[in-house]
């Protein structure tokens, strides 16, 4: 249905596509994998109608295919479902489908629109992908997987034949994705081809036909799925072996307690028990809205919480801000990096120093020494590798996500810190900078600094944790020691309580 | 070099030009007189634009300034005219009038700060209110009377020289210098940007935000009561309407000077430049003999452009 021939992409003069030949059937599902940087995008946004390939052609349904804009290529059948949600949260569901052609009355009162022409043509979209809700919801109201599944609805105003799907399970919990693959297959068996983007090989496997491995804007392989495990894909992505996604690990866990916590409450969570050894990583599961970012967030002091008992090395800390428990040897990497990990528009320097600087200054308003500053944040810089231009004129924004990452870290690694409690430290970033991010957390373990690590990725949980905690709704609902880890049973830990409220 | 010339901001070079024109095309602009004129209206508001950049670097603005200037001439005043004073000697009611004068800048910048940061209410609310408190408090003090008869060494200050240098020009660069090294070269300077760029990443990065803003805005309050000294001094009266209208040259400055309304970019001497701009704007537009209100139409028209100009080069710098 969709083939393409010697796609070349040039900008300016580096080449981003170098002759990439690609085939989508209908009702065939095509994974497209590839590290960041690896030429996704640019193939898609040619797809897209975003620009034009500067070789090759396609065609489409048997016909030549070359798209003006966005539109075109929506009128034409393919549809684009983008990483970031299109969305306004302030809107109807409705509104929200129909908002580019409203439908309105005839006749006199013909600029007002029709609510219940709106009310039966998104009612209809809504069946098409099997969401049974009432069209008059605020979309802000919907939870992340419902939101997506709108947004694919939108699609179906025209009559796509190819919807791609750019990372649709970023922020979605299993259990939500879970939903979003049912209804690919249902496209699936009415026809419609997909392409499906994603960093998260599992998936890709689970639901795709056929993978297509992109590395530097070469097609790499292009294989049947059922074929395929997630080395060779992986292999075939970084262009070497790797035995092991997950590096193996380090030291012993120490006997002795580096936080303890005791009946920690807080909005939505709690009451909790749980506790950090030195030297150990404590992985963190359960889905999105389990109250695991809510847990760290109220530790950290950046939420209100009430405990029973909180001991750090033994000792009773009653206060605690963020600034204390830096201070402690404590730091915390958020989930969000644009949210509340950097200055997106300040360069590197100014982002890695920050939470260090009280040490090199008494008072907040006494000198401070800009040259030893300026030498330690070179050396995290190196030593967690960000690739950058300078340290104080390009803003961080301008780097890739994976950097930016790296520049978050550097940060916290710069305190010395005994304890990183880290949010999804590998969500958005490709296999390549995952791979370091986990070698530099077993390099502060083998230090005998200890991790909180809080992940959706049960492979990262299970490759990198000495104990697994699961929370579910609020609440700790199991613990697993390295020696016990149950793909199976923690699966079930964090997605059982939620079954049995269902109706 | 031509590294050199383009670190230079764009604004220096308009500023140097300006002034070129403006002596060639304004009668009387390029002579002693003026020019003297131009140092003593440029210190002061120097002084004052260097305070709001610290505000505006944290994303915030200080509407109030103009108020707290009038309330720091009206209580310096009382305290050292000869019709009110407690004090004896010239020396006391002097030294206490400077000091009472700063005190009462610093405490209700304080004020500010505290409801800012406390609060978390949006600067500009809390600014514009304490403005219409304060500028009414000042009318209310003194039932809209000036107050005269200060004591002739307070008046004649700004007339002296120090070290061969008139004592505004000295105070302003000892003062600027003091502000730059606060920024550059304190924690304190770098959390003021960081709040500025992204308060809750500076939160979870252990930064103190509100003593960070409690400071910014004190040292607003402070550099309205050193203006404010200088003002009282050059009209020889402590007057409850001083500065009126002084709020749209400090806001200029900073933004014409190019610091970001949105915080976290800017700097001490890209002001200097700002306030510079601004004083041989108003000026030479005086010298030309526009009216009043002409004169506000074209600044207002200018510091808008440079806003919008300076806005579109930011998204041009942090958009990858």
């Amino acid at each position: 249905m969709l083939e393409l021939k010697g796609i070349r992409k040039r900008f300016g003069a580096v080449e981003v596509l170098k002759g990439i030949d690609l085939t989508v059937g209908s009702g065939e599902i095509v994974g497209l994998v590839g590290e960041n940087g690896a030429g996704k995008s640019t193939l898609m946004n040619m797809l897209g109608g975003i620009y034009p390939p500067s070789e090759g052609q396609m065609s489409f349904a048997g016909r030549p295919f070359a798209p003006q804009d966005p539109a075109d290529a929506f009128v034409k059948g393919i549809a684009f479902i983008h990483q970031e949600l299109n969305l306004f949260p302030n809107l109807s569901i409705e509104e929200n489908l129909l908002l580019n052609d409203l439908p309105t009355h005839h006749g006199i009162g013909k600029q007002v629109v029709s609510r219940q022409q709106l009310r039966q043509h998104a009612q209809v979209l809504l069946k098409r992908i099997g969401l049974d809700l009432p069209t008059s919801m605020l979309v802000g109201a919907l939870t992340n997987a419902q939101q997506q599944l709108v947004e694919i609805a939108k699609a179906f105003r025209g009559a796509p034949q190819l919807i791609i799907f750019d990372e649709p399970t970023t922020s979605l919990s299993r259990h939500e994705s879970e939903i979003l693959f049912r209804l690919m297959s249902e496209l699936r068996d009415q026809g419609i081809g997909m392409i499906f983007i994603s960093h998260h090989l599992q998936e890709v496997l689970s639901i795709t036909d056929k993978v297509v491995v992109l590395r530097d804007g070469e097609l790499i392989s292009q294989n049947a799925t059922s074929s395929l495990t997630k080395e060779t894909i992986v292999e075939d992505m970084v262009g070497r072996s790797m035995d092991k996604l997950f590096p193996k690990k380090r030291g012993e866990v120490s006997d002795q307690m580096l936080l303890d916590i005791r009946g920690l409450r807080g909005e939505g969570i709690g009451p909790l028990d749980f506790s950090i050894a030195k030297g150990e990583v404590l992985g963190f599961y359960g889905l999105v809205g389990a109250g695991r970012t809510e847990t760290a967030r109220a530790v950290f002091g950046l939420d209100p919480s009430y405990h029973n008992a909180i001991r750090w090395l033994g000792e009773d800390i009653s206060h605690f801000s963020p600034a204390a428990w830096i201070k402690k040897g404590a730091v915390f990497l958020t989930e969000d990096r644009r949210v509340d990990g950097l200055m997106l528009g300040r360069p590197i320097l100014p982002n890695v120093q920050l939470a260090s600087l009280p040490r090199f200054a008494k008072r907040v308003l006494s000198r401070l020494s800009h040259e030893a500053i300026r030498g330690q944040v070179k050396v995290e810089v190196e030593k967690t590798r960000v690739k950058h231009l300078d340290l104080d004129t390009s803003p961080v924004a301008q780097l890739s996500g994976g950097n930016q990452q790296k520049v978050v870290l550097a940060r916290w690694l710069m305190t010395h810190p005994k304890l990183l409690i880290l949010d999804e430290p590998t969500k958005g970033i490709d296999i390549g900078a995952k791979e370091e991010i986990y070698d530099l957390i077993n390099q502060i373990v083998e230090k005998g600094s200890s991790v909180w690590l809080i992940s959706s990725e049960i492979e990262e949980l299970l490759g990198m944790s000495d104990r697994i905690v699961v929370m579910n709704g609020g609440h700790i609902t199991a613990e697993f020691d390295r020696r016990d880890f149950d793909e199976k049973a923690i699966l079930d830990a964090a997605l059982d309580r939620l079954n049995a409220e269902a109706p | 070099m031509k590294q050199r010339l383009q670190s230079i901001s764009g604004i220096t070079y308009v500023c140097v030009v300006y002034y070129v024109l403006a002596a060639l095309v304004t009668p009387g602009f390029f002579s002693i007189n003026n020019t003297w004129n131009l140092l003593y209206n440029f210190f002061p508001l120097l002084i004052l634009a260097g305070g709001q950049t610290y505000v505006m670097l944290t994303a915030g603005i200080d509407l109030s300034i103009t108020s707290i200037i009038a309330v720091c001439s009206v209580v310096g005043g009382f305290v050292m005219s000869a019709d009110t004073t407690p004090f004896a000697s010239e020396g006391s009611m002097i030294f206490f009038g400077i000091i009472a004068m700063l005190l009462t800048g610093v405490a209700i910048g304080l004020f500010n700060g505290l409801s800012v940061a406390s609060f978390q209410m949006p600067a500009f609310m809390v600014t514009l209110t304490t403005m219409m408190i304060f500028s009414g408090f000042a009318v209310w003090l003194t039932q809209s009377q000036n107050i005269y008869n200060l004591p002739e060494a307070f008046v004649d200050f700004p007339y002296r020289s120090v070290l061969g240098l008139p004592t505004p020009v000295l105070i302003g660069i000892v003062l600027v210098l003091l502000g730059y090294l606060l920024l550059r070269r304190t924690i304190w300077g770098e959390w003021i940007y960081a709040v500025g760029a992204n308060r809750a990443a500076a939160t979870v990065s252990g930064v103190n935000v509100g003593k960070t803003l409690l400071l910014v805005y004190a040292m607003s309050g402070l550099s309205g009561g050193i203006a404010a000294i200088f003002y009282t001094a050059r009209l020889e009266t402590g007057s409850p309407v001083m500065g009126q209208n002084i709020l749209l040259d400090v806001i200029g400055a900073v933004v014409i000077g190019g610091t970001s309304l949105f915080g976290g970019r800017g700097k001490i001497s890209w002001t200097i430049t700002g306030a510079l701009f601004m004083t041989i704007l108003d000026n030479s537009l005086n010298l030309l003999g526009l009216s009043f209100f002409l004169i506000m139409i074209i600044k207002g028209i200018i510091i808008l452009g440079t806003a919008v100009f300076n806005r579109l080069q930011e998204r041009r710098w942090t958009s990858a």
